[in-house]
Formats: C-alpha cells, structure tokens, sequence
C-alpha cells in the first residue's frame, strides 16, 4: 500500500513548522475493508485507504491561551504545511479557551517509528468462501441471508511540541447476519466483534440462525404489557452505551441530564443502582484494548485539546451500586471537583455474583421472553434518561424453562439506570457487540444478560 | 449563479480519473466510474457565551467504482499521484473479482444520457466559508448571551455546522460532472429548571442548502424566535402534564417533516422494499408487490420525491451515478405510486421510471459506494387550503405540535413513537397553552389515514436533516422534506413520565 510519506514525518513537519507557541498533530492512517449481502448474494464492497492529519495550535495571548483546531485529508508536506497555517491562523483569531491546562509532556510510545498497521480484501480469505457456502446452505433450507463484515486498522501518531510521540494501533471488526424464512415473516439475527476475523465462522452463524428461525415455527401474539423479559448481552450493550454517552459530567453538572443533581451538582457518590453492579472501562482489557491515552482534535463540552496524551487507566463509572465518576475533561473536573476521568473507548457491566449464560436464564424462567436485540433507540426524557425502541429480529416465548415460540415484536420505554434498578437475574459478563451502536460508534462492550421482572412494552410493531 | 470554487477546480481530478477509468477499462471493466470529492466541515459550537469548539475539516479522495465480472468492485485512496490512481483502480477490479464468486445474478445498470462536461452550483449568496470565523462566533455568542438574559434560562448553546461539497464525476460512458453544494445548520437552544424538572426548549429553524445570509439576511426571522425562546421555555417548565389518552393533532411542518421523513422517505426506497437494508436500517412495510394498490394514507395525501426544489438538502445537478436529477409522485391520491430508485435499481424495475434511474445514488464522500440515498420527500399542500389557525379551528380536544425532538419507528415502517420541542392543548377550536411530557405514537397507514386536512400553500415550509443515516459502512446523508400545516384524527398520546414509571 502507497501510504505516502510516513505518518511521523508528517507530525514532526507538522510540529517543527508551526508558528504557534505550542502544537499538537494527530495524524490516523486508516484501512478497511467490507463486504455486504442480501437475499443470499453479495450486493456491495470496498476497500478504503485514508489519511486524516488534525493539528490544534495554542498561542499564549493577553488574556489566555487561544487555540486553533484544523483536520483535513493530507499525505503530503504541503498539505500538512496548509493545515499548520490554518490552525496557528485560527488559534491567534481566537477568544481565549475555558479549558486551559498545561499539556502533557515528554512521553514517548516505544513503537512510535514502526509503519501503520493495516488491512486489505485479504483478511477475509477464509471467511468469503465460507459465506459463499452460507448463502448455498440457507438457500436450499429455505431461508435468506443478509448481513455486513467490515474490518478497519487504525494508527494513531500524535505528535507534540511539548514532547509527545504517541502511537496506537486499532483494529477493529464485526460480522453481523440477519436470517428470514423465504416467506419473510420470520426473522433472525446474529453478530459479533472481532480484532481479526480469526475466530469469525460464518458457517456456525448460518447454523444458529437456522435454530432461531425454526423456534419461530410457532407464532404467539400478545399484547402490550410489562413482561418478564431476558435481554440478551447484545440488548443490555445498546442501553448501557447510551448510559454511558450521556455520563458528560458537564451536562450533569449543569442540571441537564439523569446524572445530575440539581440545581448545580453531580450525583456521583449516589447509591445509583443495586450494589452488586459495577460498570467500568478499561484500555488494557483482554480483547477490547482501546488507546491508553486521549487524543482531542477538538475541543467541545465533553473533550479537551489541552488533555492530548493524558494516560487512560481503568475507571469505574458505577462501583457497588454507586455512581463513582462520569466522563470528564481537566476543566471539568475542575469544575466538579473530582478526579481526571476521561472517556474511555470500551465499556463494561459487571455483576457480583452472577453467573451462567442465557441460556441459563431461560432455563430458570416460567413464563417470560427472550429478546434477540434492540433497536432505533432514542432519548424520550433525559431527565429519567427514559429510552424508547423496538425489539428486532427475534422476540422468543420462554414457557417452562424451554423456547416455545415466537412473538410479535414491541416499541419500549424504558430507562437503563431504572434497569439496572430492577433486574432480577444476571449472567456472566461476556464479550459482546452492539446491534445499534457497534457498526460505527462504539463496538468494545463486555456485558451480562439481565432479566428484568416487568419491562414496558409500550405497543405492538407488527413489523417482522 | 456562485461559481465554483476555484481551489477545487485547481485539484488534479481530471487527469486522476482518465488514469483510473483507462486502467480499469484495459483491466476488462464493463462499466467504471471515477468520483473525486472534497467536503469542507466547519462547525463552531458555543455554549453560555463562550466558543467552546471551533473544528476545520476537509475530506478528501476519489474512488473507482467498476463493474466486473458481473459484480461490482469499489476501492478508494487520498494520495493525488497517477500511481495511486492505477493502484486504486487496479484494486476496485480485484475485489470485483472475490465478489464474482459471490455474485450468483450478473449486477446490470439502467442507462443514461451522457453528460460531456457539466456544471453545477446550489443556490446561496454568502459562501460561509468566506466569512471569517471571529464574525460567525460573535453571532452565535450573541444569540447565548441574549437568551440567558431570560429569567427562566439557566444555559444556553448556538452551534453551525457549514458544508461545501465539491464533487467530481467521470465514467467510461462519457459523462463528466462538477458540482458545488452549499448547507447550512444553525441551532440554538435554551435550558432551564423548574421545581423538580429541567428542560429545553430548541430554535425551530431547519437545517437548509443556503448560505451565511440564512443566519444574518433577513431569509429566517431569529430576532423574534430569539425574543420568544425564553418566554416559550417558562412556559414549558410550568406547564401541566399531559393526560395520555387519544387527541386530534394539527402538526406544524417543523414538527412533521420527521415523521414524513421516517414514515414515508425510508419506506419508499426502493432498496429497503427489495431487502438490502435488512441486516441495518431495515427494510419496508410498502413492498413492491403493493405498488399502485397499497392506501398509504386518506386521499387528500400527496408526495413527491424530487432532488431539484431551491435550497433543498439532496438537490443536486446529478447523482453520483451520473444521472441528471428528476421530480416524480410516490403518494398520489393515497396510494403508493413510486419509490426512490438508483440505476441496478432502475434497471431491474423498468416499468418505474421509464427504465431510467430517477437519481437517488450518494455517496457521502469519496470512501464510501454510491447507494440509493433519499431525495426531498415532500408533502404537497392542498391549492386554497386553509391556514394554520383554520386547521386549530376545525378541532374540538387535541394538541398543536411544534418543533422535533425525539423520534424512532421499527424496521419496515410501521410502528412509530415522536416528541416535540413544544405541544399546545387545543380546547374547543382555540390553544389553551403549553402542556408537558408528550409523545405520539401510531402506525404509519393509520397515522397518515387519520389525516383529514392539510393546509395551503401559506403553511408549507422546507425542513430537513443533515444527518440522516443509512448502509453498511454507515453513511450521513442530508435530505429536506416540505410539508403544510396538517390535521390528524385521533391518534394516540403517551404520557412520557408514566411511561418511565413514575
């Protein structure tokens, strides 16, 4: 692959040109990778290469610091030379900043000379074939196919003139594949993450989705109502990503959100939820490695240039049932009087306690359902954080411990701190990928199934 | 006219993409396309009086889209050198070639006239980009630092999101494009508590293809909004809960351009009817087998799909497939008589469009495959129609809605839940004030069943998003939707507190 000139160099021209009293360049070399299927045929692909250089510029006027954010695609010298100018031009136009801090210096990552990692159509040498194969199988037992891998590498280098050199390496990658019935009114979905697509199995995916499918053999309607309802790890991921979006202390502090104490206030130090549930982040974590430290081309309510390079650890957001931290810049942190928490790219639930799988959960039900996954979830209230969706791609009727038919999908209200409130039972954490958020948000979760005693099924989607 | 921007037409593309479509041609590729693109991002954010983010961002590449083999291949690259451009094109026809093997019907496109070399430029007068960033924030800290002057405003935040769109397209047909787009996304909002609540209450202007002058010129009346906005705001935070049950609505268009937009744009791409978005964004509850036939709603219901109305989101010249843009019916009379259509799309349904794509393919930048993307789906008004105050006139116990907020429908369409930035209680014909915590929810063909009335040309207004999302890599498109003032029977209403438990 023709990467150009080297992303190092691109920051240490980008550093050594500036005008500005201090500079800090990010550049990101990215490669990806997709296929796309549908109705048992592939419809489209691609393999995409970019280059994204943003340079923040801080210039010490009467007053404050003033900064200057400018990105823009950029493989050349010139090029970063044009972006340089921008930012050292836009920061001394600029009011001084309200999140002044002194930048973090002088850490080196010992990787920081090797070549961007990266991805191509290859790394799906095994799983394409298999696919192809999938599509044959479904086929001839009668049911469709309909579904999405995407695998992009991401290296990070973030350069400063207060003496970082920090690089970081990401894949990231999902297989997702929704199954119907030929006569399209049944339907299955199954998905997944991956670093690699090492440990991806397309064929074993068909085969589950060809089970799901035949528990939809026989259809139950019911109604609207409060039902005892297992969410599967996928589900409680979609609810707790959205938790954790909406954690912006500063928002909290300023009376704006679930995690506020009005009039002025944070409720971290509040008994939130059962004491036995612990939500955390972690960059280190086995399988959901994220970058170890911040990178901000930008600065807005919820993330700071200044706080560039500043070492990421694990966080606890909920420990014991207690609100411990939300997602904070130094200038919030400041402002809330707590500890530097920034956000972290991974998210997980735990559970004291907990045990088993979803499987075990179904087993130990009497009359509940089982959901797939949900779906188009949205902010109703942000001061419950009341969430509405849909339940999608496999609604199941738990009778007697066993899956005894499907049911009609439901819209819900419901609030995932209420959740967490309310659960019943919950299995082991384990990794998972979110149906909603995972495809280009945030796809690093770790998460039990909860079964919740009386969920709202707010009405009836008929939608299949 | 603007004319367009002469640093993008000092960009290499066009010998980039004679090199890309002459490799992919020798390469054996039955049709290629060549796109280059460069999207100008500005958004500047404040919030209480302070510019808290002021981001620069371009986009930049091409691509090379073949057909091969029956199948499709798509690369893309951001380095400008002529080994880049046989690179990226060397790699769309080796990933047509894996997806050959996967490919079991042979992809065909409709045809097009060929355009030789043409030009395009939306409709603004003032190129935001050409005013200087230090002049743009001092308004929006200004439009802040006026609301908080209200007594019920605690907080207040005004952001613009600015975009300039320059798209080149080649393909071995023949045709040659240059287009230049515009947009604009102001919002501004104000927050404030009450005893033991908080909320907000949002600008209703729509997000629009204008340009700076839509924030300064007179083109959408801020001052009185800004006036209003915190008295609006009071209001609300006092206003009695809403007692669930089922009202009339008389929907205002900043309001339901969005439930068009869900209900009835995604439902007629034509691509979510034949299954393609079933792993994602879903698929159609208005299937092809129900064309001419399906009673989309009463037979006062009329929409169209066009990508050329003045100022809309998705006006252009031509898609990115090369085909000239077009206005045509989806809804005639209440029934379902169209859909949204690129060309694999137009050449496989012929009696549609006369064979022809009718020009919904966007892409969102120059890394990501042209799909069918929505055109401005609109809601025609009735000629001599009545004005707002008529519609409210006509209704006995309902609510008048303004402004959107949240929203969310299932994945064929049918089952949906929306909010509102402000909801009236209308009692005997006449509004009666603010009350709270409300949403509606229905069923698409119920919903746009129970619509008895729409009003006249007096109440139609353009809104949009410039947000909307779709495919897998997932892409952000902008689309507007014009609609009038509209009256709905009976329609059921959520009380939003009751529904968290409370």
């Amino acid at each position: 692959m023709n990467h150009g000139i080297s992303p190092q160099s691109l920051v240490e021209h980008g550093v050594a040109t500036s005008m500005a009293d201090d500079c800090i360049v990010i550049v990101r070399d990215s490669t990806s990778a997709n296929l796309r299927w549908a109705n048992n045929t592939l419809t489209t692909n691609g393999v995409m290469h970019r280059v994204d250089v943003s340079v923040v510029s801080f210039v010490r006027q009467s007053g404050g610091t003033c900064t200057g954010s400018v990105s823009g695609s950029a493989t050349t010298q010139a090029e970063v030379d044009e972006l340089v100018r921008a930012a050292d031009a836009a920061a001394r136009a600029a009011a001084p900043a309200e999140d002044v801090a002194e930048l973090v210096r002088d850490r080196t990552s010992p990787d920081w000379a090797d070549e961007p990692g990266s991805t191509g159509i290859e790394v799906y040498d095994e799983v394409a074939p298999a696919l192809g194969e999938a599509f044959v199988r479904a086929g001839s037992g009668g049911r469709v196919l309909y579904g999405f891998v995407d695998h992009q590498v991401t290296t990070t280098y973030l350069g400063s003139t207060s003496g970082l050199r920090l690089r970081h390496v990401q894949p990231t990658g999902h297989f997702a594949c929704t199954g119907k019935t030929a006569d399209l009114t049944n339907s299955a979905w199954v998905g997944t993450a991956t670093r690699d697509f090492t440990d991806v199995d397309p064929l074993a995916a068909e085969e589950t989705l060809a089970q799901r499918l035949a528990w939809g053999r026989r259809r139950v309607d019911l109604e609207a109502g409060r039902y005892d309802t297992i969410l599967p790890p996928t589900a409680v991921a979609d609810l707790m990503i959205y938790a954790y979006w909406v954690a912006g202390a500063r928002t909290a502090w300023e009376g704006q959100s679930v995690f506020s104490r009005r009039p002025t206030g944070t409720r971290i130090g509040e008994e939130l939820v059962r004491p036995e549930v612990t939500l955390f982040s972690d960059p280190a974590l086995t399988g959901l490695q994220c970058a170890p430290f911040t990178v901000a081309g930008v600065s807005t309510n919820e993330s700071s240039v200044f706080d560039n390079g500043l070492e990421l650890g694990r966080t606890d957001w909920i420990r014991g049932g207690e609100l411990t931290a939300l997602r904070q810049t130094r200038h919030t942190a400041e402002m809330t009087k707590q500890p530097v928490t920034p956000a972290i790219d991974n998210l997980v639930l735990d559970v004291d306690g907990a045990s088993g799988s979803v499987e075990d959960l179904v087993a130990g039900t009497e009359r509940g359902l089982l959901l797939t996954c949900l779906w188009y979830i949205r902010e109703v209230d942000p001061q419950t954080l009341l969430l509405t969706g849909l339940t999608r791609d496999g609604v199941y009727l738990v009778e007697g411990g066993e899956i005894t038919a499907a049911v009609n999908n439901f819209r819900w209200n419901e609030s995932p701190v209420d959740l967490l409130r309310r659960f019943s039972v919950a299995s082991e954490t384990v990794p998972t990928f979110s149906r909603e958020w995972g495809d280009d948000y945030f796809s690093r979760t770790a998460m039990p199934a909860l079964q919740i005693p009386d969920f709202n099924m707010s009405s009836v989607s008929p939608a299949q | 006219m603007p004319e367009i921007d002469p640093s993008f037409t000092a960009l290499p593309y066009r010998e980039l993409g004679a090199v890309a479509l002459g490799r992919a041609q020798e390469l054996g590729a039955t049709h290629a396309d060549f796109r280059f693109e460069r999207i100008r991002h500005q958004h500047l954010a404040v919030r209480d009086g302070v510019l808290q983010t002021a981001m620069d961002s371009d986009d930049e590449g091409f691509a090379v889209r073949v057909i091969h083999r029956g199948s499709w291949g798509f690369a893309s690259g951001v380095v400008l050198t002529r080994d880049e451009a046989l690179r990226v094109a060397e790699t769309a026809i080796a990933v047509a070639e894996v997806a050959a093997e996967m490919t079991p019907v042979p992809i065909e496109i409709a045809p097009e006239p060929v355009y030789p070399d043409v030009t395009w430029v939306s409709s603004y007068d003032v190129n935001p980009f050409d005013v200087p960033i230090a002049e743009k924030a001092a308004l929006l800290i200004d439009w802040t630092e006026r609301l908080r002057r209200g007594a019920a405003v605690d907080h207040a935040t005004a952001a613009v999101g600015q975009v300039q769109e320059n798209k080149y397209y080649a393909d071995l047909a023949g045709t040659v494009t240059t287009q230049q787009r515009v947009r604009v996304d102001p919002n501004v909002e104000a927050m404030g508590a009450g005893a033991d609540t908080f909320d907000s209450m949002r600008s209703l202007a729509a997000p629009v293809g204008r340009g700076w002058e839509y924030l300064t010129a007179g083109v959408y009346d801020w001052d009185s909004e800004l006036d209003q906005m915190p008295e609006l705001l009071a209001e609300k935070l006092k206003a009695p809960t809403i007692e669930a049950g089922r009202y009339d609505l008389v929907i205002h268009p900043s309001n339901l351009w969005l439930t068009i937009h869900e209900s009835i744009g995604h439902a007629t791409e034509l691509d979510r009817a034949l299954g393609y978005e079933a792993n994602y964004a879903g698929t159609s509850f208005a299937t092809y087998d129900k064309l001419n036939t399906l009673q989309y709603g009463s037979n006062i219901m009329n929409v169209t799909g066009d990508r050329t109305v003045e100022h809309g989101l998705s006006t252009i010249g031509f898609d990115d497939e090369g085909v000239q843009t077009q206005t045509w019916d989806i809804v005639r009379n209440g029934v379902l008589v169209g859909y949204q259509l690129d060309r694999p799309m137009g050449h496989m349904k012929p009696e549609l469009n006369g064979g022809r794509s009718n020009g919904c393919a966007f892409a969102d930048s120059s890394g990501h495959i042209p799909i069918q993307r929505m055109a401005n789906v609109s809601l025609q008004p009735a000629e001599d129609g009545p004005g707002t105050e008529e519609l409210i006139g006509r209704v006995e116990h309902g609510l008048y809605v303004l402004g959107d907020r949240s929203w969310s429908i299932d994945m064929q369409r049918f089952n949906f839940q929306f909010t509102g930035q402000r909801f009236y209680k209308i009692t005997n014909g006449e509004l009666a004030g603010q009350v709270r915590d409300v949403a509606y929810q229905a069923t698409t063909t119920d919903f746009w069943g129970a619509m008895e009335a729409v009003g006249g040309p007096q109440t139609w207004e353009l809104g949009g998003a410039s947000n909307c999302g779709k495919a897998q890599p997932g892409q952000v498109a902008p689309v507007s939707h014009g609609c009038p003032t509209a009256l709905f029977r009976d329609v059921r209403i959520l009380n939003t507190t009751q529904e968290a438990g409370r």
